[in-house]
């Protein structure tokens, strides 16, 4: 165990160091260098850059030297906590993303424990009432769930709500609470607005994995040992939860780890179509305001937050598992 | 007598044609029988016909303005004075509320405009040869005929839509080619040679796959130069959604020929001096192509749905370019949605054409497996 732990922590460190590069890269992706930007902002604000001021900016970024350096000086003020400046806020990038980016943690996290406790149990009604009304019904809820992108659903419960009820739905705090410390009010004010958002990003998810739920169930009602058993005489109910089911969700639960990305990216686009205060749409006006640091250390904190998340499901799956402590360590 | 007879041996016939059937035989018989798939099939080569003469089917150029700004869509009646007559529509006279800038549109009832098939209309090429005038259907000026309405421009919505289609239609096949080399490439060099090569593409797939691929397309396409020509912008987006969308083809095609080499035929080949690519595209390949066309499809509407979703944040395709995901921009403000819902149209294709891929890859799974 300790051997495969270590294994998979080091495999870790590795992706993130490789995510921190593809977000440098992306750093760097634009025309022209940050600096001559920063500088065009400044100067477009009114403001005099004098030729001092360029010089210590330049020496700061490390611009001019050679690009392995500046990489290397800018991951050492990532370590410590420094993102870089985003000009467009004048502001830095930490203090930016800190809140939005919990907010956004939330809601995936929410989200996917709403996409289990729902989509399993409808998993394994639709496999024990294969052909019934409940099962064609969730099967096709389920069809037109996994084909409507998370925007347009969002999009069209806009739509329905604000056409039939009059409401405005959008953000994740009602007016009186926007830019109030947190307090007791605030947190339940935040659980009154959470659940169209989680409508919107689990539905695909959901859909998908009572789709596989049913699939392995069915599988596994065939097999002869659930035959021998309720010959047998065991109870139908015991029958299905000791047996069939444990194996049936076995395909989801390894695949819990990659849960984590979709949801998020989910996640990402519909808070823009939703405008809620999370990382997707301040990411989008950066990536459109060419901001890169801001737009960068967004990027790259999704993906740590999704690469430690799966290092910590693959260790919970290894605990409860051990066929895929083996089988993983092998490989 | 002869009767079971004739029964008997019509039951041998078809014993012998399953058993002499090729594989592909079985797989097309068991898909024919997936009743969803086929809906699926029949559905996108209707869309793929509509996206093929989009300009013949549009009655209007789409980048032509008019007067009629926000327009609801318009009927097309076949009674008039309770009589069932050939299809036509009233012309149609629009009126600015002064006070609240709101257009009201009124039909004239006075006079009739038939629908004409066949009508003449704006200039284009068909299938990008042939000069034509010749349109679907159309109808005489001064009457309109906008079958979806019409955008804030006043341009109309039916044939942006119909125009729209080749680009959200063709993306997801010309990603998944890309994708489908990339995959083949990487995924059979790891699966075929495996140890340190394999170790590394598996590694990387992991990578790939433990990221939120939004956040990354997103980064990644709006680096793509503003001044880029649609064309470039296109194979753009096509390449940045292929880059990071062919582990699942990848992965597939390792697992199957980590499995396949250790095959007596595939040593048989080694044996007689065939080339290692050879061995992997002649031998190989064949032995699971019908696993990849399932992958393949399902990959497809991946594709389409990444396109829309970076379109629509105005970060994929721009204007003058049209596809589904760019016309959805105009819905982005719910107020607008509520006050011009066939704005959404664009969505209900992309959501049939989704749901058809799917049906057709899940019929297409079944299938490729025809001795289960």
């Amino acid at each position: 165990m300790l051997d495969y732990i270590a294994r998979r922590g080091l495999f870790t460190l590795l992706l993130l160091a490789l995510v921190s590069v593809v977000s440098f890269v992306i750093i760097q992706l634009p025309p022209g260098d940050y600096l001559s930007t920063y500088i065009m902002a400044l100067q477009e604000q009114g403001e005099d850059v004098s030729e001092a001021q360029i010089e210590t900016l330049r020496a700061h970024y490390g611009l001019g030297l050679p690009i392995y350096v500046q990489y290397f000086k800018w991951m050492w003020g990532v370590v410590r906590g420094n993102f870089g400046v985003s000009f467009e806020w004048n502001a830095p990038v930490a203090a930016l993303i800190g809140e939005r980016l919990a907010l956004t943690l939330t809601i995936a996290v929410v989200t996917m424990v709403f996409t289990y406790l729902l989509a399993i149990p409808i998993g394994i009604y639709s496999a024990t009432h294969q052909y019934s009304v409940g099962d064609y019904t969730f099967t096709t809820v389920g069809f037109i769930g996994l084909a409507t992108p998370n925007f347009l659903l969002a999009l069209i419960l806009m739509f329905l709500f604000f056409k039939y009820l009059g409401l405005s739905v959008g953000g994740l705090f009602s007016p009186e609470y926007l830019g109030e410390p947190w307090s007791i009010g605030k947190v339940f004010d935040l659980i009154r607005h959470l659940p169209i958002p989680i409508i919107v990003v689990g539905t695909a998810g959901t859909a998908a994995i009572v789709r596989i739920m049913r699939g392995s169930l069915l599988d596994e009602l065939r097999r002869q040992y659930v035959i021998t058993a309720r010959a047998k005489g065991l109870k139908e109910r015991a029958l299905l939860f000791k047996y069939p089911v444990r194996v049936a969700v076995n395909p989801i639960v390894s695949t819990i780890g990659w849960a984590l990305p979709s949801t998020i990216s989910g996640a990402t686009i519909t808070a823009i179509v939703l405008s809620l205060p999370t990382a997707g749409p301040l990411l989008l006006r950066s990536l459109r305001s060419q901001d890169m640091y801001l737009a960068a250390s967004i990027v790259m904190i999704l993906s740590a937050m999704t690469i430690l998340g799966t290092f910590v499901s693959d260790l919970l799956l290894a605990w409860v598992d051990p066929r895929i402590r083996f089988e993983r360590s092998r490989a | 007598m002869s009767g079971t007879a004739a029964a008997v041996s019509t039951a041998e016939v078809r014993d012998e044609r399953y058993y002499l059937a090729s594989q592909w035989q079985l797989a097309w018989r068991k898909f024919r029988s997936h009743r969803l798939a086929i809906a699926g099939g029949w559905v996108l080569a209707a869309f793929y016909l509509l996206a093929v003469f989009a300009d013949f089917i549009a009655p209007y150029d789409v980048n032509v303005r008019s007067s009629f700004i926000y327009m609801p869509p318009q009927r097309v009646r076949v009674l008039a004075d309770g009589r069932l007559r050939a299809p036509f529509v009233y012309a149609t006279t629009s009126e600015v509320d002064l006070h609240s800038f709101a257009r009201t549109y009124t039909e004239d009832e006075s006079v009739r405009y038939p629908v004409r098939l066949l009508a003449r209309g704006y200039e284009y090429r068909l299938l990008g040869l042939i000069p034509a005038r010749i349109h679907l259907f159309g109808v005489a000026e001064p009457a309109t005929l906008f079958l979806f309405g019409t955008d804030n421009l006043g341009r109309d919505f039916f044939s942006r839509v119909m125009l729209a289609a080749r680009v959200s239609l063709s993306i997801g096949l010309v990603g998944v080619a890309l994708s489908f080399v990339l995959g083949v490439l990487l995924g059979g060099v790891s699966g075929y040679y495996g140890g340190t090569v394999d170790l590394f593409v598996q590694r990387l797939i992991e990578f790939l796959l433990s990221i939120p691929k939004i956040p990354l397309w997103m980064a990644l396409a709006a680096a793509l130069p503003v001044d880029w020509p649609v064309v470039k912008v296109y194979f753009g987006i096509t390449i940045i959604l292929s880059v990071i969308g062919w582990t699942g083809l990848a992965r597939v095609v390792r697992g199957k020929l980590l499995q396949l080499r250790e095959e007596d035929y595939s040593t048989a080949a080694v044996v007689a001096g065939a080339g290692d690519w050879q061995i992997i595209l002649r031998h190989l390949l064949p032995g699971f192509m019908s696993y990849l066309i399932v992958t393949l499809t399902l990959a497809i509407p991946q594709m389409v749905l990444a396109e829309t979703a970076l379109s629509f944040l105005g970060i994929g395709l721009k204007p003058p370019a049209v596809s589904w995901g760019v016309l959805l921009q105009d819905a982005q403000n719910v107020r607008t949605v509520a006050l011009y819902p066939w704005l959404l149209l664009p969505g209900v294709f992309i959501i049939i054409t989704v749901m058809a891929f799917n049906f057709l890859g899940d019929g297409a799974r079944d299938a490729a497996d025809p001795y289960r």
